[in-house]
């Protein structure tokens, strides 16, 4: 594999398609979108995600042009498109009701902005007959709006909506109206269809799951600002705000008061000595021999390499062709969130997070030491967190009582009680059934988690 | 059981509201004028048993019908009610449109005024509003006085007793009856169709002209037809506004039934009208009814 990674937002090079600079836009007293400065590139599949009444709507409708900023620019391909009216703007949208004509058939429908370019009919029918073998349409082309599925018909908004060929499609909850499983299906045809055509993608959702699903990068708004725009991944596991944090997916938050950790000091263990040595084997896995190596042919292996495919691929190289191995400490995988026992040193440097008097402090060796006095809340994602029956050997380790289990089929949830009364949630894998689950209501248990696990936030 | 009264009672509805006063008619129109109250023989006798149901019947004919077609008044009325009706209906379209088409784009805390502004005419009596257009377009009435007062004209308009005082009373009259379909067309249009026309290339008017007057073409089939089928039958408007020179198949009917009190001839020409009228009342229907399955 040698694809370069999609990320023209980190190539100072890269010019981008779109640029909101320094946008506001008010109705009246209330302030839509406030002062944003943002960058959409090429062939970038954008969301816009947040709560109702965000703006994202808004920051749509400017780029369609039936909304105009009321202060700031928007350029398009490095043209300011506020004087261009909607028709004539090489953008197009799709939109949330589908807004389907209802007394044109699904070939009219799709042709409709077609004709209004005045291309010859044979033209049309072209493209017309092209958009309905991309979406999968061929066999409806003659039905009315009314006579096809709500899957169709979002399919034919689709189409309709990509005959024109814009440099820029707007999608506005395009899946809003669809049942789960079809929009879990629709997501993937989605972005299918937008790396097929290459075209910019820009969608609006309220909806986290399917925006980390379809998109290049997310932007999370909330009151007419974008709080934080960038990979689902990045969104999802280093938040720059505890909005942000709250508000994809589930997350713990504990508020307490930070201080810088000796960068030098040695791994803190816990107080108290721990009741349960962790089984020997996870221990080797995690201080056994953090060299990965790269897979080694056998003896058949090498003798079709040096009898065959020397010819062909030239000698062997016996140099690493892999990334370096990661920093066990920071990186390894939380081991499956199942109620394993974690390591038990903790990074040097960082915060300790005093949160609750007499609990000792939580630490987050990945805090920044300049947060000193502060208050700051760790936030921390539930399948991050262990749970188990018995206090494990872990930096991070809370005592509870289970007060609630959702159980979801692949994973479950546990709703865990401190003793000053915050609920924690932890999720495992439910890798036995549940009659035979150890863990049930009113348990005691042990939670614990890494020092790296969490992510230190000030707002 | 109680599906059987449930499709019982619209019938009976039917039966006593139309098919019996029809029937009435129908009856009077085979009858011959008399000068008795009521002034036409023969009248059913019961009291002589089966011998007089045979010599009542015998005696109904279809005189008055050929009577109908020997004297051109009749038919060149029909045609000009209908011609009347026509010109009418479209003038009543052009107004009614451009209301409807304000009251649905109006925001919505104005739509309950102006739908009360559209019906509150129908709180007076139909005959008072009427007699009040006379007072405004004679001679020496508020129309002409302004315009004069304005020194756009010089001499009073004749406006009163033609054709054209018949069209505003009647444009006036059933313009609620144009607006309110089309409004109710309107209304449910959904906004985001326009934006999607426009945002596929079309300008305001294309959309308009595209997407608007299609789906709002139910509420102007439906508005026109109920303008168009009272309008045939008129009789107040044209006797009131219309002078001696509007002939209309209402106010020949008014008067056979009247002043000439030939009750038969009168209930042949209404008999002929309802005929007339079933054709459209049948599309009306049917529109109706395309409408529905289009939504169902």
């Amino acid at each position: 594999m040698n694809q370069t990674i999609f990320e023209p937002w980190n190539d100072p090079n890269e010019k981008p398609l779109i640029q909101f600079k320094n946008v506001t836009k008010r109705f009246g007293d209330f302030t839509a979108i406030d002062d944003q400065t943002f960058d959409i590139f090429e062939r970038e599949f954008f969301a816009l995600l947040g709560p109702s009444g965000c703006g994202k709507t808004t920051m749509m409708r400017m780029l369609a042009g039936f909304e105009t900023p009321t202060q700031g620019q928007i350029i398009l391909a490095g043209q300011d498109i506020a004087p261009i009216p909607p028709n004539k703007r090489a953008v197009n949208m799709m939109f949330q009701s589908y807004a389907l004509f209802p007394h044109l058939s699904v070939w009219d429908n799709i042709a409709f902005g077609l004709k209004r370019d005045g291309m010859t009919r044979d033209a049309i029918g072209d493209r017309v007959a092209e958009m309905l073998k991309l979406t999968r349409l061929e066999k409806f082309a003659q039905r009315k709006p009314h006579q096809i599925s709500g899957g169709q018909r979002q399919r034919v908004a689709l189409a309709r909506s990509l005959a024109k060929a814009p440099k820029l499609l707007l999608l506005d909850e395009p899946l809003g109206a669809l049942d789960a499983k079809l929009r879990q299906d629709t997501q993937f045809e989605l972005m299918d269809i937008q790396e097929t055509t290459g075209t910019t993608f820009v969608i609006v959702t309220h909806d986290q799951e399917e925006a980390m699903t379809v998109a290049s990068r997310v932007a999370v708004m909330d009151h007419g600002k974008i709080i934080q725009a960038d990979t689902p991944q990045t969104i999802y596991e280093a938040p720059v705000s505890r909005y942000v944090a709250d508000f994809i997916g589930d997350v713990n938050m504990i508020t307490g008061t930070a201080k810088a950790r000796n960068p030098g000091s040695e791994p803190q263990g816990d107080p108290t000595p721990p009741s349960m040595q962790p089984p020997e084997k996870r221990d080797d896995a995690a201080s056994g021999t953090p060299q990965r190596l790269d897979p080694q042919p056998n003896d058949a292996g090498r003798w079709l390499h040096d009898k065959v495919l020397k010819f062909v691929l030239g000698p062997r190289s016996d140099a690493p062709k892999r990334l370096p191995p990661p920093d066990p400490t920071r990186d390894a995988p939380l081991a499956s969130a199942q109620a394993t026992p974690q390591p038990v040193e903790a990074a040097p440097g960082g915060l300790e997070i005093h949160w609750h008097e007499g609990a000792p402090p939580l630490i987050a060796s990945n805090g920044d030491p300049a947060l000193d006095g502060q208050t700051v809340t760790l936030s921390l994602r539930p399948e991050k967190m262990s749970i188990s029956k018995t206090r494990p050997d872990a930096p991070n380790v809370l005592h509870g009582k289970v007060v609630d289990i959702a159980y979801l089929g692949n994973i479950s949830t546990y709703h865990v009680e401190l003793p000053d009364g915050l609920k924690i949630k932890a999720q495992a894998t439910n890798t036995r059934r549940v009659s035979q689950r150890d863990i049930t209501w009113e348990d005691d248990v042990w939670i614990s988690f890494r020092d790296t696990a969490g992510v230190v936030l000030v707002e | 059981m109680r599906r059987l009264i449930l499709i019982f009672v619209p019938y009976l509805w039917l039966l006593a509201l139309f098919l019996v006063p029809f029937l009435i008619v129908l009856k009077i129109s085979l009858s011959d004028t008399a000068l008795a109250i009521p002034p036409y023989t023969p009248t059913l006798d019961l009291g002589a048993g089966w011998q007089g149901v045979k010599d009542f019947l015998s005696q109904l004919d279809l005189e008055n019908f050929q009577f109908l077609t020997t004297d051109d008044l009749y038919w060149k009325a029909y045609l000009s009610s209908l011609q009347i009706a026509v010109i009418a209906t479209l003038l009543t379209l052009l107004v009614g449109y451009p209301i409807a088409y304000g009251m649905a784009n109006a925001p919505d805390h104005w739509r309950p005024t102006l739908m009360l502004l559209v019906i509150l005419p129908f709180w007076t009596s139909f005959l008072i509003r009427v007699y009040s257009w006379m007072g405004i377009l004679s001679g020496e009435g508020y129309l002409n006085q302004f315009l004069m007062w304005t020194g756009l004209i010089s001499e009073p308009l004749t406006i009163l007793n033609t054709p054209v005082a018949v069209y505003i009373g009647i444009v006036y009259t059933y313009l609620p009856f144009m607006i309110l379909p089309i409004y109710a067309a309107l209304e449910r249009m959904d906004a985001s169709l326009l934006e999607a026309a426009e945002d596929l290339g079309c300008s305001r008017l294309q959309a308009f002209w595209l997407i608007t007057i299609p789906l709002s073409k139910n509420g102007i089939i439906a508005g026109c037809f109920l303008v168009f089928i009272p309008t045939i039958g008129e009789f107040v408007i044209p006797s009131l506004l219309g002078g001696s020179q509007t002939l209309m198949i209402g106010k020949v009917l008014w008067e056979e039934f009247f002043n000439n009190r030939d009750w038969p001839v009168a209930s042949a020409v209404a008999v002929i009208l309802l005929l007339i009228l079933i054709i459209p009342i049948i599309l009306f229907q049917r529109n109706e009814q395309k409408q529905r399955e289009a939504e169902g």
